[in-house]
């Protein structure tokens, strides 16, 4: 049964109750701070989610505790931090404890980037006071620095007291998000947009059936853009963020089921212990602010062919459930992709939850990106390859690749040079051979096609090598922290 | 003037940022965080989505009907000059008339009532072109040989000669890629109209000056009814040299026809097609050389991409050329530029200013040299080095006075331990199948003043308030590089004050008239020299007033700290002050500082155009993975002079900063046009600048401290540029990993940036 609805958003700025009437369901957080709120401390660097310079904590109650998580103002729309906390570095007061390690270690030097650094250190030190340097370096991946080299960034995280109690008001914090919460949803109109935040899966597929022309929307990391770069109108949003029930990773049978609104920042540890290649490659999309809202199945829904969630799935073998009305239907998540931009999904019909099967213990999985950058680069090309081995022959071979087509795909002639074949390396050669006739990938700024085909060709031999136990053979900064002597 | 062993107080101390704290506060304003005056109006261009095309029909009904607009400009529009080139040649309209030359130049120029109502606008317009070939690279550039500006020989001895009469030749070209500034912070302008056609314009520029006269000239004025303005940029870096020009231009602009408040702040992709870069360049060299690997004769081409218009591309190749022998000596040398145009952003300033191009041709032929002999780079390297008092002038008939790069690279090569590594690289590299390493040791020299020797004076303003409190001007620009606390560190030390005393006032051409761009690593070099003498002249002052009322002479007034001590009386330097007002003494000063002794003769290619140079090395360990090109840098080590720095914690962030920055430039920053003429890397999404997890996770910086044995400020030297060119280590690393493939037999020609494709690309053309 719908919930009351509510057409005033409502939040925690810092600790005070905020109701805003005026913002329309694409007003951004950053532009209603800066324009609106006159809290100029946040910047713009991109309005594209790539600098962090807008990076803000938006808290949230999980498990009866406070959970702070960065995130880019510039593309999360205000409308979904309805019923949470939102903190910016005027917040911080000037004497947080990361706030003067940063000045006595010099980490600022034009000072643009700074206030972002200073929320992503804030809510690493939050949760991890004695953060590894391969742990400040994930923490700000999603930060740019262009004057400092980070350096001593670095150091004044390592170097930054904890908290102390007295900054630390979480109690009031969640007894005062507990008061907002009457149970009602946001639900609303402006400038002929029209913004809905349903709080069940029900009222969501009630919703989306009615109107199947709106837009679904989890993290925002890429509808976000549509406002800010495109200036696209949207006209109806649907929020999924509000739903408890699809935030939820459940294990069934030989399963575990993700929700759509489950995270990659949410996900990646729970991958670590299963698939830890798939953790790995989580661990280097967007960065933090991207992790902690972008979620897997908004990954996949949007049907891009570089995703890197898509190829890590097929290979995994996933199946999404999806949902229109009450209908329900499994469908292999490779048959998803239709063809660039058309996925297969009818009109009202949305990814409830992904399927993922467990290992066994004679699964192997490797999979792999390859970008410019290390750390929150769009991948050229992405790999994924998962396999039975049983009795020294690989069976049931699954091979993924995205960038390599308009959809992210499996490589039906190399799984079949692969399959029945002793692990080995020729078994690999031949399935490097036969890659050729799979793909005919394109130009383009990110890599050549000649690239691409070579590349994808040596990540199955990379797999190969480390399938069959070769160490050092990726360039991870955790990996390679040493220099020679 | 200071002796070099002078003890100081307050400079050649680290300091913090004088704005550390409104940084990580939020505090620290720019120009976008300004409160926003009623009825501003938000400007946005409409651009140009073709390379090279006549403007046959512009039709901006849509966008004058769309919502919010208020106004619609274009070129007909401007009352003055239509040109913000920093030349003032009349290549760089503020908006194209007749004809465009590159995608994403601007046509027109939209005034809303908001932001978001001006950037949809301005999508709005339908332009009818007629498409004209376009030049997009340098090879077809080359081939049709339009020059932007007229190109520099420098010529030193019969390169031809010796390199024909050589025992050992060999000839190569290579290209190095742009890069994009990436300032954090993007271009912004806005614009406050006064009385009389006055405008006041707050503005991200390092040049204050020039902007000043940019919109003069476009709105037809003297120069004196345009006033910029700024506290802060957030970044620079070449990036708002001249390319702020024409952003403050359109504010001031809409300001001055409208008498509203207008502000320009595009988003980061139009700043990124509109905006030039550093130049990409194609080099060509010839060599000769003895069996031993040292140089006999070189002759060099650098042809860079210029862009659409001349902007700075001419002073820029001149630089390369100037650094094409970065720290080696040449016999005989030839080295020619050509600033060729393209219909592309017209590129322009960059950390560096062309020397960094310059130099990588050098190391080049240090890297064939040490292959085709089956040499260590390093050995070839020092062979070649500048000598101390013979094979040292440069090809600009420039003679070297100090020669501090052996020591140096020595002192690294032990610090670093470089051989031990190497050895133990190259037992690794035999036992590792995916994973290779290499390491390289590369040094810089770099070239001190503005080669346009107008260009090296500075201006500075101060002021003693009867509280003893002191505001100063001076007309550099702070863009992050920590000018101003280095100057607050220079005035307190003259005036023997705390620093907390002293407030530096935005910068603005109001009260310091034509002062040169915050460039060429100048600003404290330039300014400092101002500043001290702004404040030596109050001082001098204090003290004849002081000496006079004690009846004492005035030389045995001396200054401590917050003192003035008067025949063994210690009064407070507020005290002195007002009494020194009572007494009508002007307490306040202007300063002027020049260059001396440098000059330039560009036609005969011969002079002294650098007052001194600055030097480093850097040692850096990388690792490749061969199956994928992916590399990582491991281990940098940098030993750098900055003379005797003024503020050594500056001073390093400088090194740090410029390093990482460098290392993005040669190897995750790569710009890519399609063949529509299209920047298709056009925002953080798509063009790679480096993460954290970038950096060299083993990184000592230390500075050479050796005072500067020239006459600077606290005998410092300048430390904006240089480092940045301590990245070439990172991409010869690199290229010595790759090496390994080939048993270190071939050279392997790893061209800048060294993405993992190009790396990829380099592995497999060298292996066996
Ligand atoms: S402004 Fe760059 S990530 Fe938000
Ligand atoms: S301090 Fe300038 S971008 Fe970080």
């Amino acid at each position: 049964m719908p919930q009351a609805s509510r057409q005033e958003i409502r939040f925690l700025l810092g600790g005070e109750v905020c109701i805003v009437r005026d913002a329309t369901p694409t007003t951004t957080i950053l532009s209603w701070l800066r324009d609106t709120a006159r809290r100029t401390g946040t910047k713009e660097g991109c309005a594209e989610g790539d600098c962090g310079a807008c990076t803000v904590l938006v808290g949230r109650i999980e498990d009866g505790n406070l959970v702070s998580e960065p995130v880019n103002a510039c593309i999360r729309f205000l409308a979904s931090i309805d019923g949470l906390q939102l903190e910016t570095v005027e917040d911080l007061g000037g004497a947080h404890p990361v706030q003067r390690a940063m000045v006595e270690h010099h980490g600022s030097q034009c000072g643009f980037c700074t206030p972002g650094f200073v929320m992503s250190l804030a809510a690493l030190k939050r949760t991890n006071p004695q953060p590894t340097e391969g742990e400040i370096d994930r923490a700000l991946a999603g930060n740019l620095c262009r004057c400092t080299g980070y350096a001593p960034i670095v150091a004044a995280a390592m170097a930054a007291q904890p908290e102390p109690a007295h900054m630390r008001l979480d109690e009031t914090i969640v007894a005062k998000l507990r008061a907002l919460d009457d149970g009602t949803s946001l639900s609303f109109r402006r400038d002929g947009a029209r913004w809905d935040s349903p709080r069940t899966t029900d009222e969501l597929a009630s919703l989306f059936l009615a109107f199947p022309d709106a837009r679904l929307v989890a993290g925002a990391t890429d509808v976000g853009l549509w406002a800010t770069k495109l200036t696209r109108d949207l006209p109806h949003l649907i929020y999924v963020g509000a739903i408890d029930a699809l935030r939820r990773v459940e294990q069934v049978d030989n399963t575990i089921e993700i929700g759509a609104a489950v995270t990659y920042a949410d996900i990646e540890p729970i991958f670590d212990g299963l698939y830890p290649d798939f953790a790995r490659l989580i661990r280097r999309i967007g960065g933090a602010q991207v992790r902690s809202v972008g979620t897997l199945a908004g990954n996949v829904a949007n049907g891009s062919p570089i995703g890197d969630g898509s190829p890590a799935l097929i290979a995994l073998g996933a199946e999404l459930v999806l949902r229109r009305g009450d209908e329900r239907r499994a469908l292999p998540i490779e048959e998803f992709f239709v063809a660039y931009g058309t996925q297969q999904r009818w009109p009202g019909e949305f990814i409830e939850t992904i399927r993922v099967p467990l290992p066994a213990a004679t699964t192997r999985y490797a999979a792999a990106k390859i970008g410019k950058r290390f750390d929150q680069d769009i991948s050229s090309v992405c790999a994924a390859l998962r396999f039975e081995l049983v009795d020294g022959a690989i069976l049931e071979p699954r091979l993924a690749f995205g960038g390599m087509d308009g959809v992210p795909r499996r490589a039906a002639r190399a799984e079949a040079a692969l399959q029945g074949r002793s692990f080995n390396e020729a078994a690999f050669e031949a399935a490097m051979l036969a890659l050729d006739q799979d793909f005919s990938p394109i130009d383009d700024h990110r890599a050549s096609a000649s690239y691409r085909t070579r590349v994808a060709r040596n990540l199955l031999l990379k797999f190969y090598r480390e399938l069959a136990g070769e160490t050092a053979t990726r360039l991870e900064p955790d990996a390679y922290v040493h220099a020679i002597v | 003037m200071q002796s070099s062993d002078e003890t100081t107080v307050y400079v050649a101390k680290p300091a913090v940022h004088d704005s550390a704290h409104k940084h990580v506060a939020g505090e620290a304003r720019y120009v976008d965080d300004m409160a926003e005056p009623a009825g501003l109006l938000h400007l946005c261009f409409g651009l140009s989505s073709k390379p090279h095309a006549t403007l046959d029909g512009i039709d901006l009904d849509a966008v004058r009907a769309a919502p919010g607009v208020v106004q619609v400009f274009t070129a007909a529009d401007i009352p003055g000059d239509n040109d913000v080139g920093a030349m003032g040649l009349g290549d760089e309209p503020l908006l194209a008339a007749d004809r465009v030359l590159y995608v994403g130049q601007p046509i027109f120029l939209v005034a809303a009532t908001t932001r978001d109502a001006a950037r949809r606008a301005a999508k709005l317009g339908r332009i009818r072109y007629g498409e004209l070939p376009a030049i997009l690279d340098i090879d077809a550039a080359r081939a049709k040989r339009d020059l932007v500006c007229t190109p520099l020989t420098l010529r030193r001895g019969d390169p031809q000669r010796a390199i024909a009469q050589a025992p050992r030749k060999l000839a190569s070209r290579m290209r190095v890629g742009g890069q994009e500034h990436f300032y954090l912070e993007g271009q912004v302008a806005l614009a406050l109209p006064g009385e009389d056609g006055d405008v006041l314009v707050h503005c991200s520029t390092q040049h204050p000056t020039e902007v000043q006269h940019v919109i003069a000239r476009v709105l037809g004025q003297a120069n004196h009814t345009a006033t910029v303005e700024l506290r802060r940029m957030g970044g620079g870096f070449g990036g708002k040299e001249t390319q702020a020009n024409g952003f403050a231009a359109a504010a001031g602009l809409v300001a001055r026809l409208t008498g509203r408040p207008a502000k320009i702040r595009p988003d980061r992709d139009d700043d990124m097609v509109i905006t030039g870069k550093r130049h990409d360049f194609d080099i060509g060299f010839q060599v000769g050389f003895d069996e031993q690997g040292q140089i006999l004769g070189v002759e060099f081409d650098y042809a860079a991409r210029a862009g659409f218009s001349a902007d700075l591309s001419g002073p820029v190749t001149d630089r390369a050329l100037f650094h094409c022998d970065n720290a080696y000596f040449y016999p005989h040398v030839e080295a020619s530029s050509l600033p060729l145009r393209t219909h592309t952003q017209s590129n322009t300033a960059f950390r560096g200013f062309g020397g960094p191009q310059g130099m990588l041709g050098a190391e080049r032929v240090i890297e064939e040299i040490a292959y085709a002999l089956g040499l260590d780079p390093l050995e070839v390297r020092k062979r070649n080095l500048y000598g101390a008092t013979e094979r040292n002038v440069t090809p600009y008939h420039q003679t070297l006075r100090d020669d501090l790069l052996p020591g140096l690279i020595d002192e690294l090569e032990t610090r670093s331990d470089y051989q031990a590594r190497r050895a133990a690289i190259r037992d690794f590299n035999a036992r590792s199948k995916t994973i290779r390493r290499g390491i390289a040791l590369t040094p810089v020299k770099f070239g001190i003043s503005f080669t346009h020797t107008p260009y090296n004076q500075a201006g500075a303003l101060l002021h003693v308030y009867r509280d003893g409190s002191v505001q100063l001007n001076h007309g550099g620009t702070e863009m992050g590089q920590g000018l101003h606390v280095k100057i607050l560190q220079i005035v307190a030390e003259t005036l023997q004050i705390d620093p907390a005393q002293i407030r530096l006032a935005p910068t603005s051409t109001g009260k310091i008239p034509n002062t040169s761009a915050t460039a060429a690593s100048s600003g404290a070099d330039l300014n400092g020299m101002a500043a001290r003498n702004a404040a030596l002249a109050v001082r001098t002052r204090l003290a004849e007033f002081a000496a006079e009322r004690s009846q004492v002479p005035p030389d045995s007034v001396t200054f401590e700290p917050g003192f003035i001590r008067v025949g063994g009386e210690a009064i407070p330097f507020a005290v002195v002050v007002e009494q020194a007002y009572q007494a009508r003494v002007q307490l306040s000063a202007t300063g002027f500082y020049r260059t001396p002794r440098i000059h330039w003769n560009r036609s005969e290619g011969k002079g002294d155009p650098f007052f001194y140079f600055a030097y480093g090395a850097a040692v850096s360990e990388a690792a490749v993975d061969l199956l994928t090109g992916e590399n990582r840098i491991l281990r940098t080590d940098i030993l750098h002079d900055a003379g005797r720095s003024l503020n050594p914690a500056i001073d390093i962030g400088q090194i740090e900063g410029g390093f990482v920055q460098g290392m993005g430039w040669l190897t995750t920053e790569e710009l890519v046009w399609d063949k529509q003429g299209r920047l298709r890397t056009h925002a953080p999404s798509t063009y790679k600048i480096p993460a954290c997890s970038d950096r060299p996770r083993d990184f000592r910086v230390h500075l050479l401290d050796r005072p500067n044995r020239e006459e600077t400020i606290y005998r410092s030297k300048a430390v904006g540029e240089p480092p940045l060119m301590l990245a070439m280590s990172a991409l010869h690393a690199i290229s010595d990993a790759v090496a390994s493939v080939a048993d270190y037999k071939t050279c392997p020609r790893l061209d800048p940036p060294a993405t993992p494709e190009a790396i990829l690309n380099a592995i497999e053309r060298i292996k066996p």
